[in-house]
């Protein structure tokens, strides 16, 4: 099945934690050998992956508190995410 | 210049395993008087002000710390991400839970090989059933398992074997390393480089089990630099993300600097006399390859000096005694013969059947209160242990 596929529900890989870091005023995705730096955005998206919401519930969430967020970029981030192992998503 | 977002932190050079492949420095009793508790926990908490994000805590063996839950503790009040990186000696259940509870977030338990008798010889240790235990330990506490496996010539061979294992042991992610030749892997370089052909091999099994095990294990493979025409990014650069304190308190910008920090002869930047923001912003170590312009040519006009840094300039320091020449890696380098060299001699059907490695040296350590830096031994201390005469 297809990693974008709206009704997916997104979690972090265990291994991954989000961070704010107060030195550098902003979020960040830890992992053993990586650091992402992501933006407010990013940061809003992650707290919704919770393994129960799908990728079209948060998008929609998300929605209803930003203008900014388009059609996809739930989509793109999580996929971006799982092919280097930062998320993890269940089907169905 | 950014802030570092990791620090390694090299608690202690004690470690009950001898890999012949270490690259813990060989003047190990330089390094004896350790950083008190009270010490690393004042490192990590200006490490978390500098805007460190990740700590790694490593060794030698971390758990021979006494104080290892609480600098783990400590570690994650400030936030930071801690990972641990062991042998898995000194993992006993209870030590687990402690540091389970006191937030560690991930460990790494290194693996020499998948079979008893070969993981053994090369840790010179009896070693491998008490990691397959702390594997087993640390899947139970619900961390997820990082398999870390050096590899060269004694057990590239055995990819295949040790990703099965790595299955069996319910692993979330494997990186296979080649040896870089550091530390006791410099004297050990001959025994430790595998050959062309081993290295196909290798790379047709990992290819393999990608394809088979899939998502269900992060397969990490890292080829070693002698064998490619351009050097790693190393650190992605002197001074640039990250840096090392290692058990005496003195921070390099890399993990295996510890011979080119002394040979530049200039001011310690050690943390028992400086602040980390001064280290890092200002030490005359952490500024001298900083950026590009101390690049001598070809990188000074090579359009991948933005790529790969120059390369590494321990690297370049151990094989031509100057840590400002183009790491001797990169086949532009005037200095890429000594690399061709190693090369040709890991592939030369003459060469003798493979050799047993030096185990690296124990190491006891020495509590603050018995005070006196030992005396430095002249040359490098290898000792002929009757594992060296015996052969294999
Ligand atoms: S490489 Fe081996 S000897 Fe060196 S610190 Fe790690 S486990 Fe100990
Ligand atoms: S010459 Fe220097 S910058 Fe260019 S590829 Fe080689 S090491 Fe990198």
């Amino acid at each position: 099945m297809d990693i974008t596929d709206p009704t997916a529900r997104p979690r972090l890989a265990p291994h991954v934690r989000m961070v704010f870091n107060a030195a550098r005023g902003e979020h960040a995705l830890l992992s053993p050998e990586t650091v992402w730096v992501i933006n407010a955005t990013g940061a809003a998206i992650v707290e919704l992956c919770d393994s129960q919401r799908t990728i079209a519930e948060i998008g929609a969430e998300l929605r209803g508190r930003y203008d900014q967020v388009a059609d996809g970029d739930v989509q793109r981030f999580v996929a971006d995410l799982v092919t280097k192992h930062g998320m993890e998503v269940d089907h169905g | 210049m950014d802030k570092p977002y990791g620090l390694l932190a090299e608690l202690t050079y004690s470690c009950p395993l001898q890999c012949g492949y270490c690259s813990n420095p060989l003047q190990l009793d330089d390094y004896r008087d350790e950083l008190s508790t009270e010490e690393w926990k004042r490192v990590f908490s200006e490490a978390a002000d500098l805007g460190v994000l990740q700590l790694h805590l490593s060794g030698g063996e971390p758990l021979q710390r006494h104080d290892i839950v609480e600098l783990v503790q400590h570690a994650n009040q400030l936030g930071l991400y801690t990972n641990l990186i062991t042998s898995g000696l000194g993992l006993s259940t209870r030590r687990a839970e402690q540091l389970r509870a006191a937030g560690l977030d991930h460990v790494q338990l290194s693996i020499q090989a998948d079979d008893q008798a070969l993981s053994d010889q090369i840790a010179v240790t009896s070693s491998f059933e008490r990691k397959r235990v702390a594997a087993g330990l640390i899947k139970k506490l619900g961390w997820p398992l990082t398999l870390n496996v050096v590899l060269h010539r004694q057990n590239i061979d055995r990819i295949g074997g040790i990703l099965d294992m790595a299955e069996a042991m319910e692993a979330d992610r494997v990186e296979l390393a080649n040896t870089q030749y550091a530390g006791w892997a410099g004297p050990n370089q001959a025994e430790l480089l595998p050959t062309r052909d081993q290295l196909e091999g290798a790379e047709a099994v990992v290819q393999a089990a990608r394809e088979r095990i899939g998502d269900r294990i992060d397969i990490i493979y890292v080829i070693p630099d002698y064998y490619s025409k351009y050097p790693k990014p190393c650190m992605d650069g002197w001074a640039s993300r990250q840096f090392t304190v290692v058990p005496n308190g003195e921070a390099l910008p890399c993990p295996a600097a510890h011979e080119l920090a002394r040979g530049l002869n200039l001011p310690p930047a050690t943390v028992r006399e400086h602040s980390l923001e001064w280290i890092w912003t200002e030490s005359p170590l952490f500024q001298q390859y900083r950026g590009d312009a101390w690049m001598p040519d070809p990188c000074r006009s090579c359009d991948r000096k933005e790529i790969d840094f120059g390369g590494c300039r321990c690297q370049a320091f151990a094989l031509t005694g100057d840590a400002a020449r183009t790491d001797p890696v990169c086949h532009l380098s005037p200095d890429h013969g000594l690399v061709e060299a190693a090369v040709a001699a890991a592939n030369d059907p003459q060469r003798p059947k493979d050799g047993p490695l030096i185990p690296r040296a124990k190491v006891g350590r020495t509590k603050r209160a018995v005070g006196a830096t030992p005396g430095k031994t002249a040359g490098t201390p290898v000792q002929l242990s009757r594992t060296v005469l015996k052969g294999t």
